[in-house]
């Protein structure tokens, strides 16, 4: 039996944990039929020309792990941004752990995807939102069948969410090798700001493949900042489908920064329903060893007079692989359109790789759209003029990444995040470079 | 201080120095003209460690440590600075945090705590003023965007914070208005000690007339072909490079 074949059987055994009166029930239904009829994506589609599944979808993974876990906050405090105070919705195992979270029904909806899913007085919000902007593929319609456990975050409206939300996703490898399926909401409500902080983090060296699906919707006027710090271990792997919705003049950012685990694919999709609205797109991917990180990016503009900003820098080393697809579509409808893309990759070594692919599909005829992709390496006239102000070559090289990143890093909105991104760079480097940026 | 003997260099397999012999001590200036292509500031590089050149023949030793197999930051560590005649601009790196990071990487090189920081602010504040440079421009990314005498000035703001034995000036003034030129001579004057020492690499006199050397070297197609004092450089306006080709030929 392989792993989809599993996975289908499984689901039996999964509406026994779940009451399946209620109306979310149908729509996973409707999933797991989705995803038995299209299966796990394969390299024959273009979308997944330069990623392989291949060697993860193993049938020995296990699906719900048998054992739950606690964890000490003290053993984990510094996978959080402890520096500052915060909301926290802790997952361990996709186990929802009360110890560790903090969450807030005061006013906004810090709280667990459990709860929304079955409590009435979330039901309106999840008939509006659930499933309502995340695409129908396969490992989506996977991640929705199998949808009991995440984070739920509801701003209503004017709310400015008065201090960042952390969502932590652990896996302790108490199984062999594990697949998750965490399945997180954000609603924003009209003017309401909030910022958002995301990490998956394994705490052993047993494989996890964490399929994770978030929906965010941006209400008319609501901001929303995403993070998501990628650094996971070795033989932690990640699919992580985010799906944002926009209304009229919401500003929503999401920075990623991918610098561990073995597999990281990233599908990121804005899609715009309203005018006046604009998208940022943000990543710093820095890979060695045998890495892989692919950035699938989607702006669709549909509405007109909105704006779309993207700026990502890789850089690989060893026999690491980078993947940047980038694509935006202009419906015929969304003139005045000013969509931007810049994709800057440094290979260290000739064994590493970068696929870049800028897609721009325009049908309307009065745009701005422009797309800058450069693959490169590190400048030896630069690192002579920094060597010979007694910059050691490892720092300099360290120095010149920063620098290239740079323009991400600044665009950072919470300082001690910044700093601890900052930090985790230079660890990934190997260097101690005494200045915070 | 720098004794260079018999330094032979390549570029691409073409020799550029050939037989070079030179002995500079503390608290002397140098100046080292010639036309172009003779060869200046392939020294300049060859003495600060460009690994574009190779060495063929002969030594470089700064206070008796024999430089030629060094890495360019452990010379720079031993105290030679090159600045130089076309400054790298390097995006996303301020000023300062470039400033502190080779601080630091010098001070743990040689053994010592890394510099606090409010020293640090303090001797960036004291030299910044001793450049006329803007407090705004240490926050600017290094290089970036900077006029040309924003670059040499910048040049000489990182000698006067690292302080180094050995300055190298290539073509310094190269690309700078009177006034500009005024303030690095300024400062390259100030920071003159009894202890280091000073090349001068230029094309013209002009900038002698501020940087006043003690000895004066012509440099001719890879070779130091007639050496004297300041009186040489006013010669050498005066008259051009010809006379000393004619007199090399014969």
């Amino acid at each position: 039996m392989d792993l989809k074949d599993k996975l289908l059987s499984s689901f039996m055994a999964f509406e026994d944990t779940v009451d399946v009166n209620l109306p979310v029930h149908e729509v996973r239904t409707e999933a797991i039929k989705n995803f038995e009829a299209q299966g796990f994506p394969t390299k024959k589609m273009e979308s997944w020309k330069y990623t392989s599944l291949k060697g993860l979808l193993k049938s020995d993974l296990s699906v719900f792990p048998k054992k739950e876990t606690t964890l000490e906050y003290k053993d984990v405090k510094k996978y959080f941004i402890h520096e500052i105070e915060s909301y926290r919705i802790v997952l361990v195992d996709g186990v929802y752990s009360s110890q560790l979270s903090e969450t807030s029904h005061d006013g906004i909806d810090v709280c667990l995807m459990s709860a929304a899913l079955c409590k009435p007085k979330y039901r309106l919000i999840i008939e509006n939102y659930f499933n309502k902007t995340a695409e129908a593929d396969g490992l989506t319609s996977l991640n929705t069948a199998f949808s009991k456990e995440g984070a739920f975050i509801n701003i209503p409206r004017g709310v400015v969410v008065d201090k960042p939300i952390q969502i932590i996703h652990f896996s302790t490898g108490i199984e062999p090798s594990l697949m998750l399926q965490p399945r997180s909401l954000v609603v924003a409500g009209e003017n309401s700001h909030v910022q958002i902080i995301e990490r998956h983090q394994s705490l052993t060296a047993n494989a996890t493949l964490t399929n994770s699906v978030t929906e965010i919707f941006a209400n008319k006027r609501a901001i929303v900042d995403y993070y998501k710090i990628q650094n996971d271990g070795e033989a932690a792997s990640l699919i992580d489908n985010t799906y944002i919705s926009q209304q009229q003049n919401s500003h929503v950012s999401v920075h990623t920064f991918s610098l561990g685990g073995k597999l990281t694919r990233n599908n990121l999709q804005f899609f715009h329903k309203g005018e006046h609205l604009d998208s940022t797109l943000k990543g710093v991917t820095i890979t060695d060893r045998k890495q892989h990180v692919d950035h699938s990016t989607l702006v669709h503009h549909a509405q007109p007079n909105c704006e779309s900003h993207q700026d990502y820098k890789g850089i690989y080393a060893d026999k690491s692989t980078g993947v940047f697809n980038g694509r935006i579509i202009v419906e015929k409808e969304a003139q005045k359109t000013n969509g931007f893309q810049q994709n800057n990759n440094i290979l260290l070594d000739d064994t590493a790789t970068i696929n870049a692919k800028p897609q721009l599909e325009i049908f309307a005829d009065d745009v701005k759209c422009s797309h800058g992709c450069t693959i490169g390496q590190l400048d030896d006239e630069a690192m002579f003029y920094l060597q010979a102000r007694g910059i050691p070559e490892k720092e300099a090289k360290a120095l010149l990444m920063f620098g290239f990143a740079n323009n991400v890093l600044e665009s950072v909105k919470i300082p001690q995040l910044k700093q601890r991104i900052t930090k985790l760079i230079a660890q990934k480097l190997g260097v101690d470079l005494g200045f915070d940026l | 201080m720098l004794k260079i003997k018999n330094l032979h260099a390549n570029v691409e397999g073409k020799e550029i120095l050939k037989g070079i012999n030179l002995e500079v001590n503390p608290g002397e200036v140098h100046a080292i003209m010639g036309p172009n292509g003779s060869g200046k500031s392939t020294l300049a590089s060859v003495i600060a460690g460009n690994e574009d050149f190779e060495i063929t023949e002969g030594t470089v030793e700064l206070e008796e440590e024999e430089l030629n197999e060094m890495a360019p930051e452990e010379r720079a560590h031993q105290g030679v600075f090159l600045s130089f005649q076309y400054p790298v601009e390097i995006p996303g790196v301020t000023v300062t945090n470039f400033m502190k990071t080779a601080i630091n990487e010098t001070r743990k090189a040689r053994g010592l705590e890394e510099m606090p920081a409010n020293e640090m602010l303090k001797k960036i504040r004291e030299k910044s003023e001793l450049l006329e440079i803007d407090r705004k421009f240490l926050s600017r990314s290094l290089n970036e965007g900077f006029s040309g005498g924003e670059k040499k000035r910048n040049e000489i703001f990182q000698m006067a914070m690292l302080e180094p034995k050995l300055a190298i000036l290539d073509e310094t003034d190269s690309g700078l208005d009177i006034d500009a030129l005024k303030i690095v001579a300024n400062g390259v004057n100030r920071l003159k000690t009894k202890e280091n020492a000073t090349i001068v690499i230029t094309h013209y006199q002009r900038l002698l007339d501020y940087i006043v050397p003690d000895h004066v070297h012509v440099l001719l197609n890879g070779k130091i072909v007639k050496s004297g004092g300041k009186e040489l450089a006013l010669e050498l306006e005066e008259k051009g490079y010809d006379w000393i080709k004619q007199e090399v030929a014969v």
